[in-house]
């Protein structure tokens, strides 16, 4: 939504001090605060604290391994796995994570081809969920329809 | 004396649910509620209750509730806990699983575990390992069974979560000795490891003390659910009476040969799988 908005912005980790658990920080240049908050405010999200930044932030898993099946292709982001039927390119499979919308999202996405399937970062709420949405956007990379 | 096993259910309808399991065919039953065995905590405690009635066990206590994502679910849980949970019962052992982190609700059922007349065993999968790691307690706990990437994360000192951790993709199987004592080093693991990978390593204190390799099945990997299996017959090995170390080594063999019975493709669900474990637990068990 910030990103559709042309906002310079980067998902990030939360350094020590501003940890409470399954938390992602969204780094903005700090002359745009208002417009940030707005964006976030129309669509009712409500961030848990906006703070400038001293220390260095922590970068998010930009790497995805890859692993062929032959008839099945694995993906795999951060601790999250997603795996597809090459031919029909329906998702067969989501392993990993240990956040509690795993299971469902997995619910929700099994047996749908990835044309189908909801993107993950519309149902997830945590970072395992954000951590599928990237390995759904590679698998798009690779298999585009 | 029993386990509890705690975490959550895939959906948003399951209200707090307490008492020991039962698996009807394809589907875990506490005190009336259903959820289908698919995988996440359902799966886990599925093939607990496999271990328990393939060894004429009693089946484990659960703590369910419902939650997608949200984090109601895992506070209602946590909730209960501290209030009451704990102290209603006691059991042997508790194992924490499919739950939203939560840095203080966290310390603050570990603070009541402390309070305890007798100390459970604490194990510790999924969620609940990761935010047991970001709390600083982690070896607090007895058991943490992570594969290889959650190692990584262990051994990260300054990630607070497996998708922040450095390098997490370069870590490979060979890498896993030295992220052990990494992660041991720096007060990040558990008494016990069960590190899930391409090998299984179980560590104790800190030492290596089996690594089990085969059978391997390649296409286990894909298939949810499997890590869940082997976290839940390792903690029903303990509740057999069998120690931790010895519990996580046959569990590591047990879950291989269910795979290696099935013969399964990416495809398979977990379930399709848990066929197999009563034979792969009677092969193990024979074999040692």
């Amino acid at each position: 939504m910030l990103k559709q908005a042309q906002m310079a912005i980067r998902v990030m980790g939360p350094p020590p001090n501003l940890r409470t658990g399954c938390d992602l920080v969204i780094e903005f240049p700090l002359i745009l605060e208002l417009e940030v908050r707005r964006i976030l405010s129309d669509s009712r999200i409500q961030p848990i604290q906006t703070v400038p930044v001293q220390d260095a932030l922590l970068s998010p898993v930009s790497l995805f391994q890859t692993r062929d099946y032959g008839d099945y292709l694995m993906i795999r982001a951060a601790n999250m796995k997603l795996t597809i039927h090459k031919a029909t390119r329906r998702i067969v499979n989501i392993s990993g994570g240990g956040c509690p919308d795993v299971p469902w999202l997995a619910d929700q996405l099994i047996g749908k081809t990835l044309d189908n399937a909801p993107a993950p970062q519309r149902l997830g709420k945590t970072l395992c969920g954000y951590a599928l949405h990237l390995a759904w956007e590679e698998m798009h990379r690779q298999c585009p329809g | 004396m029993s386990w509890l096993i705690v975490g959550t259910v895939p959906r948003k309808d399951f209200p707090l649910t307490c008492g020991q399991a039962a698996l009807n065919d394809r589907e875990l039953v506490v005190n009336g509620r259903v959820s289908p065995v698919v995988r996440g905590t359902p799966a886990l405690i599925a093939a607990a209750c496999i271990v328990c009635k393939t060894l004429k066990l009693e089946p484990p206590d659960v703590l369910l509730c419902g939650d997608i994502g949200d984090g109601d679910g895992s506070r209602l849980i946590y909730r209960h806990l501290v209030e009451t949970g704990l102290k209603q019962k006691s059991h042997a052992g508790l194992l924490f699983h499919y739950l939203q982190p939560d840095v203080d609700w966290h310390n603050r059922i570990l603070m009541a575990i402390d309070d305890l007349h007798v100390r459970p065993l604490l194990m510790a999968d999924a969620g609940y390992m990761y935010v047991a790691k970001m709390s600083g307690y982690a070896a607090s706990y007895d058991l943490f069974t992570p594969d290889v990437g959650e190692l990584a994360f262990l051994a990260d000192e300054k990630a607070p979560h497996p998708f922040y951790t450095r390098g997490f993709l370069l870590h490979e199987d060979n890498a896993a000795p030295d992220l052990i004592q990494q992660a041991v080093s720096n007060g990040n693991a558990a008494r016990h490891l069960l590190v899930k990978g391409k090998n299984d390593y179980v560590v104790a204190d800190g030492v290596i003390v089996d690594v089990v390799s085969s059978p391997s099945v390649e296409a286990m990997e894909p298939i949810g659910g499997t890590g869940d299996s082997l976290a839940g017959v390792a903690a029903a090995l303990i509740v057999s009476g069998l120690t931790i170390s010895e519990a996580c080594s046959q569990a590591a063999r047990i879950n291989r040969t269910m795979g290696l019975l099935a013969n399964p493709t990416p495809a398979f669900a977990i379930l399709d799988l848990f066929a197999s474990l009563p034979r792969a637990i009677l092969r193990v068990r024979a074999s040692t």
